[in-house]
């Protein structure tokens, strides 16, 4: 995601989940969120069979 | 007159072990109120340097020790930790206390009703709570550093960091303030200060151990485990702690296996290797030389390559933001000015985390648990670093890396996490080279403590790994 774009995702993700983000905090936020999304498309560029169970498998 | 010393004409009384401390209580050579008298002097003595505890519980810890004493007199076996002194993080309930975790909004929990249940524990087999320590804010930190409480500070060189986010754990056991504490490992809190104070730190297998009672912070990850100056001391302190637990339900239903009558079996027969390849990145000379003396003392000579260790790294990392913004979500909403800001700026960016990545995480963490099980099926133990170097300087952001300047924080857990990741079962233990100590992991299968126990103990023995005392302590 282009650094314009998390800017509008970060207004929307909190505005959506009500989420104060001031100025002052809003390059922090972003620098924190580019690390979360660059270390996830790591996972994401994964390939897993769709039979993959998540870890946190429920037991009844 | 007994044939035993003295307890008060050793070398040095700070220097005792556990075992050393409940052997002299139980063989009336001291008494748990002397032993604690003089714990508590060395608090009151050395913590204003260093800074690891937030509540010295005096008064409780007088209570407890008089009764101890009272029912060895009556001839009561009072356990294996008779008199010794431990502390805890403060995330752990204390009764009477609020449970800050390192924070300033939850100073304003109302005090516990009743302490954890590792607390519990330990005082059933004889040890004495003396406080809680200082802690990175909710756990989400790995340098001991805290906006609130100020630093705990390295008791080898106190201009830097203790590692974190068990911070006054490492320091409150390195500066022999006591000889136990309790702390908690979610991606490396255990093992990272352990590493920079120079002591022997046990994150044992994922369920373990029961966190019932202490403040939570990614609930996939998240164990608790103890801190001491030997191998032996964490087996004893373990072995009081193991058990069932209803109130966790991430605790094992599994029996309690013991390990401390273990420890001294012979290691000949273990298959040990050293992690390669991604354990092999990043790291600084001495973090080489640390695991290079282990793997000679023991004579390793075959590597291993911990499949996608990067990538468990990368999904550990999504799952803690996520998790973590997931707890904190509604005090970011309300109380955001009263976070550290690198935390709530970091559990802020969490929340926004699409749910696809999180799940996919949580998949590959599966896949990466089969491949790491299948691994264990020709090898017992995997050496690796713990921190990739020794204690860095109190506040310092970057560090250069064979020419790359790298942020500290990003980077000092970058050998643990892809372990807690899955549950294994890891001693951190000290290896002593000058002027700073660093750590070094024992991995092993879950469930297999008494491994990685015996192996630090053996290392212990051989004079490889030690806990060495801090010039000013």
């Amino acid at each position: 995601m282009t650094t314009d774009l998390l800017d509008g995702y970060i207004d929307a993700v909190g505005q959506a989940l009500a989420l104060p983000i001031e100025d002052a905090w809003r390059p922090a936020v972003k620098a924190n969120l580019a690390v979360s999304l660059r270390l996830a498309r790591l996972v994401d560029e994964f390939p897993l069979p769709d039979e993959t169970e998540p870890a946190s498998v429920f037991a009844a | 007159m007994s044939s035993q010393p003295d307890i008060a004409m050793t070398a040095n009384p700070d220097e005792l072990s556990a075992s050393e401390i409940a052997r002299a209580v139980v063989g009336h050579r001291t008494t748990a109120l002397s032993v604690t008298e003089a714990a508590l002097a060395r608090i009151a003595r050395h913590d204003s340097t260093l800074n690891s505890f937030t509540d010295v519980t005096a008064d409780r810890a007088r209570l407890r020790a008089k009764a101890i004493d009272a029912s060895i007199a009556a001839g009561t076996d009072v356990g294996p930790l008779a008199g010794v002194p431990f502390a805890v993080k403060n995330l752990f309930d204390v009764q009477g206390i609020s449970t800050r975790a390192g924070s300033k909004i939850n100073r304003d929990l109302k005090p516990s009703p009743r302490d954890a249940t590792l607390i519990e524990r330990m005082e059933a087999a004889g040890a004495v709570l003396v406080g809680a320590l200082n802690m990175g804010e909710y756990a989400y930190d790995f340098t001991g550093e805290n906006v609130h409480d100020g630093p705990s500070r390295n008791p080898h060189d106190v201009t830097r960091m203790t590692g974190g986010s068990s911070g006054g754990s490492g320091a409150a056991v390195g500066g022999r303030l006591v000889p136990l504490a309790l702390g908690s490992d979610t991606n490396g809190s255990i093992r990272v200060p352990s590493s920079f104070c120079g002591v022997f730190g046990l994150k044992p297998t994922y369920g373990r151990l029961s966190r019932a009672r202490t403040f939570p912070f990614v609930a996939s990850f998240d164990h608790l485990g103890p801190f001491a100056r030997s191998a032996g001391d964490l087996a004893l302190a373990y072995d009081a702690m193991q058990g069932p637990d209803a109130a966790d339900a991430a605790c094992s239903t599994r029996a309690v296996e013991p390990v401390s009558a273990l420890l001294t079996q012979d290691i000949g027969g273990l298959r040990i290797a050293v992690a390669g390849g991604y354990f092999q990145k990043n790291v600084f000379p001495e973090a080489v030389e640390a695991v290079a003396r282990v793997t000679t003392a023991l004579g390793v000579t075959r590597t291993v390559e911990i499949p996608e260790a990067a990538r468990a790294r990368a999904a550990a990392y999504v799952i803690s933001t996520t998790e973590g913004a997931s707890l904190h979500l509604d005090r970011l909403r309300q109380r955001p000015n009263d976070f550290d800001p690198a935390v709530r700026d970091r559990l802020l960016a969490g929340a926004m985390v699409p749910a696809p990545l999180v799940d996919r995480a949580q998949k590959f963490r599966r896949w990466y648990r089969s491949q790491v099980l299948e691994l264990f099926r020709s090898v017992d133990v995997i050496i690796a670093p713990a921190t990739p170097c020794v204690a860095p300087k109190l506040g310092q952001a970057t560090f250069m890396l064979d020419g790359v300047e790298l942020p500290v924080r990003a980077n000092i857990g970058i050998h643990t996490q892809p372990i807690s990741f899955i549950g294994l079962p890891v001693v951190a233990l000290p290896v002593p080279l000058q002027p700073m100590p660093i750590g070094v992991q024992i991995i092993a299968a879950p469930w297999r403590e008494d491994i990685v126990l015996r192996v630090a103990h053996a290392l212990e023995r051989m004079g490889v790994a030690t806990a060495p005392r801090p010039g000013e302590f």
